[in-house]
């Protein structure tokens, strides 16, 4: 037989089954599409999760109190001496390093904001006028924290969008005074909304100077200290530094925790990638089990088709011609498969992007391709077995119909 | 041209051997027109099926143009039934989903010939068995008589030397069938063998060679005038 007669002969009898080919068209590309949108989904949020990690500054390194290592027990544990605070001196200490281009310190703390009689809690955060460029942020309106000596507690603030419709509505925010706690500030400027930045709201925040926080907050002690470094090479030293001078103004104490962006998003990275091959994976387990489905379902087209195959037999088919039409069949099938397959997992992924704009949900791929070989070699695989029994048939009872 | 020498053929049903055939000998010469009745379970369609090659003798020697058969493997047995043999069925058996067209081309698809030469032949099938308006319908939008005529085209399209039908009229009403018969006989006319089994006695009184089947042996074989 010439190949494309054997393959218009499948695709005819596709055809000719209708109710059988759609049944298996629906499974094949049922399982195909879930392969696509799952890892979509898994590649989309690994790419969310680094890319927001990456607009905080990917050569950032951050400085933390405390040691995130268990010491076991050590001298500390056993006098029971808590770690040091981490001071606006220590990040001034910090600056000496040739590498460090931007340094923020950082205190959190939570207050009553008010104005009029509008009142609500905020997150307020002490900073300096570097951490605007640090964090990549952008003002809407006005100006940011000045440049001053990081101990004066200029009474100043920059409010969140979100803060400047709640408290001042429809009335002008710059130039008023808002009371923050106990004390009253000018609010000099609006940050933009650039939405959610993972740890913090931006727009529900009020930035003042980090002298002022400090005595706000009533604590000397830093939260966190943010450095951006030359390059990413410079990380790695700074990283260095930054624990030796601490340890040096601590009294030989290496009480502070040190980590880098990058390896922030590289475990993320890592993770969202194991759960994303995890998803596939499940994914492509089910596509094998639709495989079965089609071997269930080509055995019982093979004895529907028993007096049809007889025929053949008697008109002069081989068995091995018979092997190849039904194999031919189910490969067409899985082909048929795939692509709708393709269709619906595209369109749906398409469906999330649109639904969720910051999920980039595209499929990855070695996902794709492996969809298409474990699509089509399930087909073809389970296939063998009703073709084999389909070509050893007796043409004299297959005729019969038996 | 065919040639059966001792030909056994057993089947196991349960732990009893049926002899379907018992040792038959015959020759068949080129163009004959033979019938072959006898009560059912006598062997006649098992003879069939084996002269059509779809069956194999349990023991015994069939030559077919001076070919020993038995030597033969799947696959030239396969090539064999393609070039040398044509089936007409009781049940027609023609592909539903298939158009007449289709169907008649089918042999020849088998074969590997090239589409320009199989249109040419089955145009001119379609000719020979008056079906040039119904070439593109389906199986189940011709009557008995048609489906048989395209039946008849399909078996015939490969230009075979041996034409068997298997009760080609048994689901055919008098005049169809009549139409049927009609058109193997001028087939036969032309050359070919032509072997029919049936239970019509006036049937089998029109071939030129009448064989009786009774338990798988050949209970009579005579020339009939016509």
């Amino acid at each position: 037989m010439l190949t494309p007669d054997i393959m218009l002969y499948g695709w005819k009898s596709l055809k000719g089954y209708r109710t059988r080919t759609i049944l298996m068209l629906m499974a094949m590309s049922i399982s195909v599409a879930s392969v696509l949108l799952l890892t979509a989904l898994g590649e989309g949020a690994r790419r969310y999760v680094t890319g927001e990690f990456a607009s905080l500054g990917t050569n950032m390194v951050i400085v933390m109190p405390g040691k995130s290592e268990t010491a076991g027990m050590g001298l500390s544990t056993m006098m029971g001496v808590t770690p040091r605070d981490l001071t606006l001196d220590d990040a001034r200490a910090l600056t000496r390093h040739s590498a460090v281009t931007r340094i923020a310190p950082l205190n959190i703390g939570a207050v009553e904001v008010s104005w009029k009689n509008r009142k609500r809690e905020v997150t307020i955060l002490g900073s300096t006028s570097e951490i605007l460029k640090l964090r990549h942020w952008e003002l809407a309106s006005g100006q940011f924290l000045p440049k001053a000596d990081w101990d004066r507690a200029t009474p100043v603030c920059v409010i969140g969008k979100k803060i400047r419709d709640e408290i001042f509505g429809a009335h002008a925010a710059l130039g008023q005074w808002i009371r923050l706690g106990e004390n009253r500030y000018r609010v000099i400027g609006i940050l933009a909304s650039e939405g959610r930045s993972l740890d913090v709201d931006v727009e529900e925040i009020v930035i003042i100077p980090v002298a002022s926080a400090q005595s706000l907050l009533n604590t000397p002690s830093l939260f966190r200290i943010l450095i951006e470094t030359k390059s990413r090479e410079s990380m790695l030293s700074v990283v260095d530094f930054s624990i030796q001078t601490i340890k040096q103004r601590h009294h030989d104490e290496e009480d502070v925790t040190v980590i880098t962006q990058d390896a922030v998003i590289q475990t993320f990275d890592n993770i969202l990638t194991a759960l994303t091959y995890a998803v596939g994976g499940i994914a492509a387990i089910s596509l094998a089990v639709s495989g079965i489905l089609i071997m269930n379902v080509m055995l019982v087209a093979v004895s529907q088709r028993t007096a049809e195959i007889g025929l053949l037999k008697a008109l002069g088919a081989s068995s091995k011609n018979i092997l190849r039409l039904i194999l031919t069949e189910a490969i067409l099938l899985s082909l048929l498969g795939t692509f709708v397959g393709f269709i619906f997992g595209l369109t749906g992924c398409w469906a999330i992007r649109l639904a969720l704009p910051a999920l980039q949900a595209y499929p990855p791929l070695w996902a794709m391709l492996a969809s298409f070989i474990v699509a089509i070699s399930t087909g073809l695989l389970f296939s063998l077995l009703p073709a084999r029994k389909a070509s050893r048939l007796d043409p004299v009872f297959a005729l019969q119909g038996h | 041209m065919i040639k059966l020498e001792n030909i056994h053929r057993d089947f196991q049903v349960g732990d009893q051997t049926v002899h379907a055939l018992d040792d038959i000998n015959m020759q068949i010469s080129q163009g004959e027109y033979l019938s072959v009745m006898g009560p059912s379970g006598s062997g006649k369609s098992t003879l069939l099926n084996l002269i059509g090659l779809l069956d194999h003798a349990t023991s015994g020697l069939y030559f077919l143009n001076d070919q020993n058969i038995t030597d033969m493997d799947e696959q030239q047995e396969a090539l064999t039934r393609n070039k040398h043999i044509g089936f007409v069925f009781q049940a027609f058996h023609l592909i539903p989903r298939l158009t007449a067209q289709e169907n008649i081309e089918l042999p020849l698809l088998l074969a590997g010939i090239e589409p320009d030469i199989r249109h040419d032949k089955v145009k001119k099938a379609l000719h020979s068995m008056n079906l040039m308006d119904r070439a593109h319908h389906k199986p189940d939008q011709l009557s008995g008589g048609q489906r048989q005529r395209v039946a008849i085209a399909r078996a015939t399209i490969t230009e075979p030397s041996v034409l068997l039908a298997d009760e080609p009229t048994g689901n055919l009403d008098q005049k169809s069938g009549a139409d049927v018969i009609e058109t193997l006989e001028s087939l036969n006319e032309r050359g070919i063998t032509l072997i029919v089994v049936t239970h019509d006695s006036h049937l089998g009184k029109r071939s030129t060679r009448a064989i009786k089947m009774v338990d798988g042996r050949i209970q009579s074989d005579q020339q009939n005038t016509r």
